[in-house]
Formats: structure tokens, sequence, C-alpha cells
């Protein structure tokens, strides 16, 4: 139980930010801080798949799109239904919570699909057949008329907040740290060090896999949700392989095995983003992509490890090194 | 354990520095702002600069650059410098919303132009909205976006129009009987006019004999168009941008379908012409306006415009220009220039001559405005005929 | 039955613009068992370089099979030294490293390609100066081919032969094979490992500049984004024919291209770029050493 004191901080630190800052802080900071926590959500389930279980994937924005669409489709569903459901104090939490867990549910079905045919694959090819599904589920998405297709979905209502958001956050982090630190987590890092050892120890690897697979699409569907939830406009070009990278770049600059790694790099990337506006304004051209293949190349060459390799942030407060008994 | 006690003071210490990152003045949204105070009237902007639009946003941007020029060279408005501000969205529509919410928020400007495409002015119109500022997109087609409340203008015709455009031109003028359909699926704005296009020709009494659609970024067109062979149309509607429609007639006329194509405003690029070559000669679409309209306004902007930026502006340009221009006789117009003031000014647009035509806008805050059918020519877009709404 | 023919032959063309790419991707698979992301964006490079060298000495004032040529060497030329600094400055340095590090850098190196290729060209779309005419025209009543079409085909299985004997018949070839098979094993025979990796680099690459300028002459409308798909595509080819095989390569992309063709002419034309990625988990699960592939069991 001692070990959910810090989470149990971190939830309550989220709530009192929640009213803090909730119309108070500027709006386009506000805005930056929405979408750093939706990318750190991202990042940390995209590490779950490609960090701690080594399968590198590429078609992660696939899944947020699936999840966005989700409950969008919902919620706008509702919207027009009973619209004064989504404004009640006590019921529209518990809606939009019981939204986001479908979603995440929905997401996590197709995470599953896709890892199983990912089983046999080696790493190259998988990472091909992960980019192969995230595209098809963009197409599929541009010809279904009923969630817009190219036009869009518009008047999501607006049922994210900062303690959604970061509240995810806090769980998505909760949650997969505890799988890491499990017996299947164990499973997962046997499956990335060796896997053909893995499977002769015993492991059955193919469950590993799918299990890495669809936790990892469940909790990149929720912050689709909560990204469609905030936008209010979703639209299937946002979901293309630029965006898979994106969250890729984050995993790796962060440390691809470092949740704190991924948390740290994706917001400093979003705000980054941000920062590199003036230099975009100036010059009328977009540096961003550029600057981030550049990292990529340079982070693989000189420091693959990313910034804080495995490690986490409790490991910069061990003096000795414990000894488990 | 360490981590227990350590993390609570790590906490601690994020929030601190949250807090200190916030700014602590209480932000309400008012209802009505105050008239900017200071020499210069700040106004946003939101196009894709980059990305594979970028000429659209561009020559958008050249537009309004002209007019503001123009205007702070004979004095400004209210003896006031009108200022751009202008953020790039790459192409995507988050980018767009985050732009707009920095303009209006940060820079604190009393109006927004933009965005080109609808799913842009989508993602924006909502926060301009929320924050009371008046927008005006310039060249947005979809209905939806000026729905979204009543700071939202637009300056241009919208979908259901200029479908109706081009199948009129194909009954009355052409008098076709048979056309396929060749829609972009990728872009809202291409299966929009698709759709309304299909509605207006078939009430017209004529026959779409086959609809089949592309993705744009698309090389090869030869299956869609052998089966469109087949199937004998008298011309072909392809309602996309001119990135792929100039390959398109290269594809067509190589298949032996040597029939003309018709499509709406996104041809409008002399890149089309470049790319579909002699093989685009001949075909038609529907545009906002023509660089052979005689009048005087039209030809001195014309002129302005090549001189300031070495080409002839296209209809993006010139939908640019009438945006500024209409905004600027709306801060004239304005008692004061406080946001509700302006945006009454704006719906109130009445018979104002523009380059794109007479713009009033009606009670939907969409102009009423006629379109001009051009044909491709020697090399040119030659006028053919103008339709009234 | 017109019809179907037409299919046919857009499809075949379509297919040995497909070969052409995946000749240059099966070889340099074959030799580093990696995946060249960035193949796709050279073909790209190749396409622009042979813009810009048309653009320059005005070849499409004459257009002349000499201007082809011309923009050919130059694009082959181009490329080729293109993919020696990519494999010298990126993937050497990782030969050691975990196959994920060289997967993720190849990744990086595409990109790179394409969004400096948009900083440096603009992306918008630009047209490719029409250096090569055939005059005579290819018709059977109603059936048109595009004789330069035709020309690609024959120049991909002609490349396909020449590779092959490359390949089968020669000491260079013999040592590709060899360092294809093991690294240390060859260079502990005495093949100059790093050389020949660096050649076979270099002469995919440079297959890849020619479909560039080949492509850009039939579908003259270029942009930096252009080699995203058709190299995913041309590796999907490569894996239907058998990764590492050049017959394989070719056949593989033939049948890409008439199943597209079929698809969009038939029924489904939004899904064409999904059919390849589709026809790749299938091939990967049913048979992953594709059509020609050795018996292997290394996909474990």
């Amino acid at each position: 139980m001692k070990t959910l004191i810090p989470w149990g901080v971190a939830l309550a630190a989220v709530f009192g930010l929640h009213f803090i800052l909730t119309d108070r802080l500027d709006a386009y900071y506000f805005t930056i801080l929405m979408y750093a926590g939706i990318n750190a959500i991202l990042a940390s389930s995209l590490n779950l798949v490609s960090g701690f279980t080594g399968q590198f994937s590429m078609g992660h924005a696939g899944f947020m799109s699936v999840g966005g669409y989700f409950s969008a489709f919902i919620t706008t569903l509702i919207a027009a239904k009973n619209p004064d459901l989504l404004i009640d104090p006590v019921l529209a939490p518990i809606l939009f919570g019981g939204i986001l867990l479908a979603a995440g549910l929905f997401s996590a079905f197709m995470g599953y699909l896709v890892g199983l045919p990912s089983l046999r694959l080696k790493g190259d090819y998988l990472a091909i057949v992960t980019l192969g599904f995230g595209e098809i589920i963009r197409v599929v998405v541009l010809n279904v008329d009923a969630i817009g297709g190219a036009r869009g979905m518009a008047g999501i209502p607006a049922l994210s907040s900062f303690a959604w958001v970061y509240g995810t956050l806090v769980v998505t982090l909760f949650v997969i740290w505890r799988l890491v630190h499990s017996r299947q987590g164990r499973a997962f890092l046997a499956v990335r060090e060796d896997e053909i050892a893995a499977e002769a120890m015993g492991v059955d690897t193919t469950k590993a896999k799918v299990r890495a697979f669809a936790t990892g699409a469940f909790f990149a569907g929720v912050a689709g949700a909560l990204f469609a939830h905030y936008l209010r406009y979703l639209n299937p070009a946002t979901f293309d392989f630029n965006r898979s990278f994106e969250v890729i770049i984050m995993v790796v600059l962060g440390g691809m095995g470092s949740l704190t790694g991924s948390v740290v790099a994706a917001i400093f990337l979003t705000v980054l983003k941000e920062l590199l506006r003036p230099l975009q304004e100036i010059t009328k051209l977009d540096f961003r992509m550029v600057i981030y293949s550049v990292l990529l190349i340079v982070l693989m060459l000189n420091r693959p490890n990313g910034l804080f390799g495995t490690r986490e942030i409790s490991s910069f407060f061990k003096r000795k090194k414990e000894v488990k008994s | 354990m360490k981590m227990s006690r350590r993390l609570p003071a790590i906490g601690l210490i994020a929030i601190i520095a949250l807090i200190s990152f916030a700014s602590c003045s209480k932000k309400e949204v008012k209802m009505t702002s105050d008239a900017p105070t200071g020499s210069e009237l700040l106004i946003g902007e939101v196009g894709s600069m980059t990305g594979s639009e970028a000429t659209f946003g561009q020559s958008t941007h050249n537009g309004i650059t002209l007019a503001f020029e123009k205007i702070n060279a004979a004095g400004g408005v209210k003896g006031k410098k009108l200022k751009l501000i202008s953020l790039d969205d790459q192409g995507k529509p988050e980018e767009a919303a985050t732009a707009v919410t920095k303009l209006v928020t940060q820079d604190k400007v009393i109006a927004v132009l933009g965005e080109v495409a609808s799913s842009r002015s989508l993602a924006m119109a909502p926060i301009a909205q929320q924050y009371r500022v008046p927008m005006i997109t310039p060249s947005s087609t979809n209905p939806k976006v000026t729905q979204v409340g009543d700071f939202i203008f637009r300056m241009c015709f919208i979908d259901p129009f200029q479908g109706t455009v081009m199948a009129k031109f194909a009954t009355e003028t052409l008098k076709i009987k048979n056309v396929a359909i060749l829609r972009d699926i990728k872009n809202d704005y291409s299966v929009g006019l698709a759709n309304f296009f299909k509605e207006g020709f078939e009430k017209a009494g004529g026959k779409i004999v086959e609809d089949t659609s592309y993705s744009a970024g698309d090389m090869d067109f030869k299956s869609q168009l052998t089966t469109i062979r087949s199937k004998k149309p008298e011309a072909i509607f392809v309602p996309g941008y001119y990135t792929e429609v100039g390959l398109i007639a290269r594809q067509a006329k190589e298949l032996g379908l040597n029939v003309p194509l018709m499509g709406g405003d996104g041809w409008d690029s002399p890149k089309l012409k470049e790319i579909g070559g002699k093989f685009i000669e001949g075909s038609y679409f529907s545009n906002h306006y023509s660089e052979e309209d005689k009048s005087p306004l039209v030809q001195k902007f014309i002129s302005e415009y090549k001189a300031k930026f070495g080409a002839v502006p296209d209809a993006l340009g010139a939908m640019g220009y009438d945006a500024a221009m209409v905004l600027a006789d709306a801060f004239n117009r304005a008692p004061e220039l406080t946001n509700t003031a302006i945006r009454d000014a704006i719906a109130q647009t009445k018979n104002f001559a523009s380059v794109t035509g007479v713009i009033t806008l009606n009670e939907k805050r969409d102009p009423i405005k006629s379109a001009v059918v051009l044909k491709v020519a020697d090399g040119q877009f030659k006028y053919q005929t103008t339709v009234k709404p | 039955m017109l019809e179907f023919i037409q299919h046919f032959v857009n499809g075949l063309s379509l297919g040995s613009i497909y070969a052409l790419i995946a000749l240059g991707y099966t070889m340099v698979f074959g030799i580093l068992k990696l995946i060249n992301f960035a193949h796709g964006d050279v073909y790209m490079l190749g396409a622009f370089i042979g813009m810009y060298t048309s653009r320059a000495l005005h070849l499409a004032e004459n257009p002349s099979l000499g201007g082809l040529l011309i923009a050919l060497a130059a694009a082959m030329v181009g490329c080729a030294l293109v993919g020696f600094l990519i494999e010298r400055i990126a993937y050497r340095p990782l030969r050691k490293s975990p196959r994920i590090n060289l997967l993720i850098t190849a990744v990086g190196v595409s990109l790179f390609l394409q969004f400096s290729g948009q900083l440096v060209f603009g992306a918008d779309p630009k047209f490719f100066p029409q250096i090569f005419q055939i005059e005579r025209e290819f018709s059977y009543g109603e059936l048109k081919i595009n004789p330069l079409q035709i020309m690609v085909l024959f120049i991909s299985i002609i490349l396909m032969v020449i590779l092959q004997i490359v390949i089968f018949k020669t000491r260079w070839g013999r040592a590709m094979r060899a360092t294809s098979f093991s690294h240390d094993l060859a260079s502990l025979m005495g093949i100059p490992t790093d050389r020949v990796i660096s050649f076979t680099f270099m002469l995919g690459s440079s297959l890849a500049g020619a479909a560039g300028v080949l492509v850009g002459l039939i579908y003259p409308k270029i942009e930096p984004l252009m080699g995203v798909m058709p190299g995913l595509k041309a590796f999907v080819a490569a894996v239907l024919g058998g990764i590492g095989n050049v017959t394989g390569a070719v056949v593989g992309a033939l049948i890409l291209g008439l199943s597209e063709t079929f698809l969009v002419g038939y029924g489904l034309p939004t899904f064409r770029d999904a059919l390849a990625f589709a026809l790749l988990i299938l091939i990967l699960l049913f048979r992953p050493n594709g059509l020609f592939g050795k018996k292997g069991t290394d996909k474990v």
C-alpha cells in the first residue's frame, strides 16, 4: 500500500491543478498543456509496446483515431438526442469516464487484431505491417461517411478537461508501471531481450506481444478520445504516419523503456513545437519535421538510449543499490 | 522506501512550478471587448504556408497583404494602421486551432482571416466563436463553417451553389446529358462538390453514367478512367485540386477519352496548365473571378498584384484581397471597434464592390455571389459565362 | 473484354514502375538484411535531379533520346552518391547495434529526405519537363498503350536479366552473395565486405534514381513526398516475390500492379494503397518467403 501513496499524491495534485489552472491559465498555454498531456499518454502507451516489449510499432496514430472516432460518434449521438446529459455535473463525468473506457476497449480490440498477424513477424516486417495497419485504418475512416469521411466530424462536445487528461496520464503510468513490474512485465522484457530464448524458457511470447499491443492500443484510444473532445473536431488527415512518427520520436528521445522519459520527452517536444513557431514565421519554412528526423538519426548514432535509457525518476533517488530479499 | 518520501516533494515542486507558470489574473471571456488603443489594429491570419497546399495559403496571404498595404497607404482605418499577424498551420486542423487560440488570446487580434480549407476553418471557428472574435474565411466552401456561430463569416460561395453552377453549365451551355464523376475522396471539398453537382445535374435531366474516386496523392488514374471510358460519357466532372487534375487530363487523353473535363475552383493554378499541358485544353471549371474581367476594379487589382508579386493573381489571391477589403470596410462602418460592433458591421455588408463580384451577406453570413465559368484554351483561362445564384 | 485487356495493360505498366524501385530495395535487403526505408526517397531525389538537370540544360526544347540519357545519367550518379552517403553516415556505424536501432535510423533518414526535400524544393508539385517522346502510337482500336510505359517494362526486364548475370556469373556478384550470406565469414575469406556493401547500395540507389526520371517523364508531376507510397509498395512487391531475389522483385511488382489496377477498376478505388498492405500481411502470414524465396526459417 505504501507504494500507492505517490500515485495518490499525484492524483491529488492533478485535481488541485485542475481547479487552479482551468479558466485561469491563459488559453494558449492551456492548449499546450493539454496537448502535452495527451502526447504523454500516447508516448507512454507506445513505450509499452516498443520500449518494454521491443516491438517497433509505426501505426500508433491508428489506435488513437479509432478511440477518437468511436467516442466522438457516441457523444455526438447523445448530444443530438439528450444534450442535458452532457452538462449534468454528476452524470456527465461518469458518462464521459464510461465512454473513455469504451473507446479504450474498442481500441484495445483493434490492437489485438493488429497483434495477431504480427506474431510471426520479425522486427522489420512487423514495423511495416503496423504502418500498414495504421494506413488501412485511415483509409477505412476516410470511406465511412457516417463519421464524416474526408469532411471530418465537427461539433464534438467539449468534455475533456485538465483533470481528465492528466488524471488519465497518472492512471496510464500507474497501470503500465505495475504491469511492467509484474510477471507479465518480465515476459515483455524477455521478449524484448531475446525472443527465441524467452520462448525456450517457457515464456508465452505470443500472449506477451498481443497483450502489449492491446494495452498500448487501449491507452492510445483513450488519448484519442481525450483529443477529440478537446479539439471538438476530428479529421482523418490528423492521424497519418507523421502523427505516429511524432509519438515514436517522443518515445525514442525519452528512452525506450523509461516511462519518465516518455512523459518528459512528450512535454518537451510539445512545448518545443510552439517555441519553434517564431522560426517558422520568419523563415516561412517548417523546420520542425526536419529537426525531428535529424534528431532521430543523431540519437540512434550517439545515444540510442535516449534521455533516460531504461531508468525512471525513482532511480535518481536510490543511493545504494537495493538488494532484493 | 525512499521513493515514497521523495515523490511528494517532487510533486510539491512541480505544483509550485506550474503555478508560477500560470498567470494568476482571472480571465473572463468578455461579451463585448473594449475598442483597441494603440496606433495599430492587429488582425490575425491562419493559413497553410507550408505543406502541400502551400500555394493556396500563399496566394491568400498575398492578397491580404496587398489589401492591407493599400489601406495603410491611404491612411489606415480611423487613423490607425492595420497590422497582420500571420501564423502557419502546416495544413493540419489541430494546428489551425492552436494558431487561432494564440492569435486570439496572446496577440489579442480584433479579427481573424482564415482558413482556405473547410476542414481547418471548422477546427478554428468554434474557438473564434467562443472568444467572440470575428472570423472571415476567404474561401472555405463547406456550409457548416458559418453555422458555427454569429461571429463566423465567409467571402465565397458555398459548395451547394458551386455544384449546381457546373451542372447548369453542362446542361444548358454544353448541352450534355451523360457525365461521369471522378472525385477525390480524401478531400471534403471534392466530395461535397461532387454530391451537389450530381444532385443538380440529375435534377436537370442529366445522367451520371459512372461515379468513382481517387485519393489525393495518387499518380495513376488509368484504372478509373478505363472504367469511365467503357460507360461512354460526354464529359467527366473532376472536382479536385489542380495537383491531380493535370495528370488525369493527360491519362484520359492517352486512353482515347477525348471528352472535356469539368471542375471547380480547386483547378485554379498556373500549375494546372503546366502539368496538364495540351491535354487539359478544352476543359471547363467554375471559379470566383476571371482575369479577363474588363471592370476597372479587377484590372487594377490584377496589375497591382502583378507588380508586387510578379504573377497574375489566382482566385485565392483575389478572395484574400476581398476578405481583407470587406473587413476594413466593416471597420470603417463600425461606430467603434469593439468585437460586437465589428461583427454587426460585417454582417451588414451590402453591395460591396469586390474583385470577385458584388458581395452582400445573407442572414447565414454567406455571400450571395455569382460564379464564372472558365475554359482552358490556348494556355489561358478564358472566360465563358457568369452564373448567377 | 476490351476493358479487361486495357486494365491488364495498365496493370503491367504500373507494375513495371514498382519493379524498377523494387530491384534496388531487394538488392540492399539481400545484402544487409535491412529495409532501407529511404529507398523510396532516393527515387524521389532521382526525379528532382532529373528535373533540375533538364531545366538547366534546356533539354525539353529538343526532346531526344540523348536528353533522356543525360537526365538518367545525372540522376543515377547523383543517387548513387546519396546512397553511398546514407550507408556510410547512418547505417554503417550501426551494423553491430540491435536491429531496432537500425530500423529507427532508416525511418529517420527517410523522413529527413522527405522533409528537407520540402524545404529545399518546395512542397508544391512541380512539372517534369518532357524531355523525351515516342511519337509512335500504340493503339489497337480502343486499346491504348503508352509507349513510354512499354519502354519502362522492357527496361525493368532487361535490368533484371543484367542483375541476375552480375549476381550469379561475376566475381563481384559472388562477393555480394557471400557477404549476404555472412559478413564475418566473407571478410574472413578476404572479401572487402565494406566495399561490397557500399557498391550494392550505390547500385540499388542508382536504379532508384533512374526509376525517378522515368516516372517523372510518364507522370510529369513530382513532389518531395512522391517516394513514400511507391517505396512502400516496392517493398511489398519485393517481399511478395521473395526478398533478396531479383526475379522475384520484378514478378512481385507486376502482380502488385495488376492487382491494384483490377481492384481500382472493378470496384474499390480508394482502397488502392490499403491493398498493398493487405497483400503484405497475407503473404507474411501464409508464405513469408515469398514466391521465389528459399524455404528458410529465419522469420522466427
